[in-house]
């Protein structure tokens, strides 16, 4: 491919103790592609996915982001650079409300004097774009925008928090495991989100282990194994239990052997 | 959807048919789940209704109850534990507590009367000091809490000890006698002025209380600072990832509540026109906080409640002790039934958390 990647990592390494949980991790991820990042549990795709996004550090390594060398010290940074993310715990504060949740740590201010001096948050206007991004994802018809995000049921909160990710995301949308509370017909409706924020030019990382979604929706799909990447497919040629085989060890891909 | 039917896998063919309605929120329409509700909306509810509940009691039972002298003199009364509680407030509403609320007041007001009298620093440039130096007290609380991740009720156990002491040895246990404050330094006495209308004595530190309970109730409502202070006591995992600077908002809160009790120090001085290391308020200022936060409504696990609650709180202790006193019991009944008021408060708070259940 002679495109450049947009978010790319190199020798990525993270220990906690003695467990190492990134190994000498490469990843990337190409403009405008979904791709999907599956392994078993404990391979470390969690650490890959919060060091992209801010949440942890790397001990070692490089992230370049548009060719350029970044590094997050706090979700906040990844952020002001475009990288949207929903963590597997969805990261809501239980009492605020949905349109609170929404705009957390980036809140519109009244224009004038009462937004400059008195710094008082534009509600209507924040409430307005909330519920136009939960119509837009159609997973809920809304009755009170300003209902606590702990009255919602877990499939509405993750559903908020898919769309906070897709209305902010201006360069890179990470999923984690966006669908896993959610039913067949609201993981339908996130997946067609996902292809809307792709038509959009944004690329998307989706980390999931619902192999008939990713093998749907994913450009290509990252495999993770034992703290680093094992190889990248695409979904047409290989089958979902080949992606099963080759993620548990059981079967090695062709031109890739695994170090002891 | 039906755009997709060719790439959606074989298992969702069932799908076709079904009820498209995803999600939908449904109403509780009993008439227990919607007070339930309510009360989750509107936190201050419950210490109003105590409130007015108490107030139309007393105002039957004794006749003297709902002259302005006695509404005024509760409102002087609570004016320092409201103080007080503003800056526990904001710390209770982070899951944190402050035991060392009353320390810092009266260290501070110890440090403003010797500034002048010692020092020979003009009274409005101690006051300043004194009220930067309460909010340095507050900081290092904050610092604690959020760098040395240190849990809030053991940092301010300690620094509650490590103030009151340092506040004996830098006073020498001396007493700054009221008569010397109002002839050298009256800017010290500044909130013990009252204006009388009618006859009705209602002290300046009546009006700063009620000013910043208003300020407060702005500010956490309608800021984003406010907001993120009720993310971090909600869930400070969730806050950080969602791009809260939790370390810094957790600093700032106990600096404020530093910077408030700094303030109360200087009200304690008008109020009681000395200056004493020895003010009670050093032991008691804590416990008398808390116990308005909690009446008020405020969550001891943090995120819920408002600082409107805290005053009415702090109104309701006022209240209790004037009325009982009025009707002439055993002023132990006051501590009894605030004793019943803070376990109902609590339980009300769990009952009303189970709305997301």
């Amino acid at each position: 491919m002679t495109q450049e990647p947009l978010l790319k990592a190199r020798g990525l390494v993270k220990r906690y103790g003695k467990v190492t949980a990134l190994d000498n991790c490469d990843f990337d991820l190409m403009p405008g592609e979904i791709l999907a990042v599956i392994g078993d549990n404990g391979a470390g795709k969690s650490s890959l996915i919060k060091a992209l996004s801010g949440a942890v550090q790397p001990d070692e390594g490089e992230i370049t982001l548009d060719g350029k060398p970044v590094r997050f010290e706090s979700p906040l940074e990844a952020r002001a650079h475009g990288i949207e993310c929903v963590y597997q715990t969805l990261a809501m504060s239980p009492a605020l409300s949905i349109a609170d949740n929404m705009f957390m740590g980036r809140e519109l201010r009244k224009p004038g004097l009462m937004g400059n001096l008195l710094r008082q948050l534009d509600r209507p206007a924040m409430e307005k774009f909330a519920r136009a991004k939960l119509n837009e994802l159609g997973l809920m018809t809304i009755q009170n925008i300003n209902q606590p995000v702990e009255t919602l049921s877990g499939g509405q909160r993750q559903g908020v928090a898919v769309a906070r990710a897709a209305a902010f995301g201006s360069k890179v949308v990470i999923l984690d495991e966006p669908t896993a509370a959610l039913g067949v017909k609201e993981s339908r409706r996130v997946l067609e989100l996902i292809r809307d924020v792709r038509s959009r030019g944004i690329p998307i990382i989706l980390i999931s282990h619902n192999m008939p979604h990713v093998f749907e929706v994913a450009d290509r799909i990252h495999i993770h194994r034992l703290g680093r990447r094992l190889c990248v497919i695409r979904p047409g040629d290989y089958s979902m239990s080949d992606a099963v085989a080759f993620m548990t060890g059981a079967k090695l891909p062709d031109g890739v052997s695994e170090e002891a | 959807m039906t755009s997709d039917a060719k790439a959606a896998t074989t298992f969702e063919e069932g799908l076709k048919g079904a009820s498209e309605k995803v999600a939908e929120f449904q109403d509780d329409k009993t008439a227990l789940k919607r007070i339930q509700h309510w009360l989750h909306q509107t936190p201050s509810a419950v210490p109003m209704i105590v409130l007015v509940v108490a107030l139309v009691i007393f105002g039957v039972l004794s006749a003297n109850f709902f002259k302005p002298t006695t509404l005024s003199t509760i409102l002087q009364q609570i004016a320092i534990v409201g103080i007080l509680g503003c800056a526990q407030s904001i710390v209770v509403l982070t899951a944190g507590i402050d035991l060392s609320v009353g320390a810092i007041a009266v260290f501070s007001s110890v440090l403003m009367g010797q500034m002048t009298f010692r020092y020979g620093i003009p009274a409005p440039l101690a006051i300043l000091i004194g009220l930067a130096l309460g909010t340095a007290m507050g900081f290092i609380n904050g610092w604690l809490v959020a760098k040395v991740k240190l849990p809030p009720f053991i940092v301010t156990l300690g620094t509650w000890q490590i103030l009151l002491a340092s506040n004996f040895i830098f006073s020498a246990n001396e007493t700054i006698r009221s008569s010397d404050i109002a002839a050298q330094a009256p800017a010290l006495q500044f909130w013990g002025n009252a204006i009388q209308p009618g006859g009705v004595k209602v002290l300046y530190a009546v009006f700063l209380m009620i000013a910043l309970v208003a300020i407060m109730a702005y500010v956490l409502r309608h800021t984003a600072w406010g907001r993120h202070v009720y993310a971090v006591g909600d869930d400070p995992d969730a806050a950080e990832l969602a791009g809260v600077q939790t370390k810094r908002i957790l600093i700032q809160v106990y600096a404020l509540a530093g910077l408030f009790c700094a303030i109360a120090g200087w009200v304690m001085i008008g109020r009681f026109g000395s200056v004493s290391p020895t003010a009670s308020t050093g032991q008691l200022g804590n416990i008398q906080s808390i116990t308005a936060v909690v009446i008020g409504g405020i969550s001891l696990f943090g995120g819920r409640g408002s600082i409107v609650g805290m005053f009415f709180g702090a109104l309701i202790v006022g209240v209790f002790e004037m009325g009982l006193r009025l009707v002439g019991t055993d002023p132990q009944w006051t501590f009894f039934l605030i004793g019943v008021l803070i376990i109902f408060a609590v339980a009300v708070d769990q009952w009303i958390r189970k709305v997301s259940a």
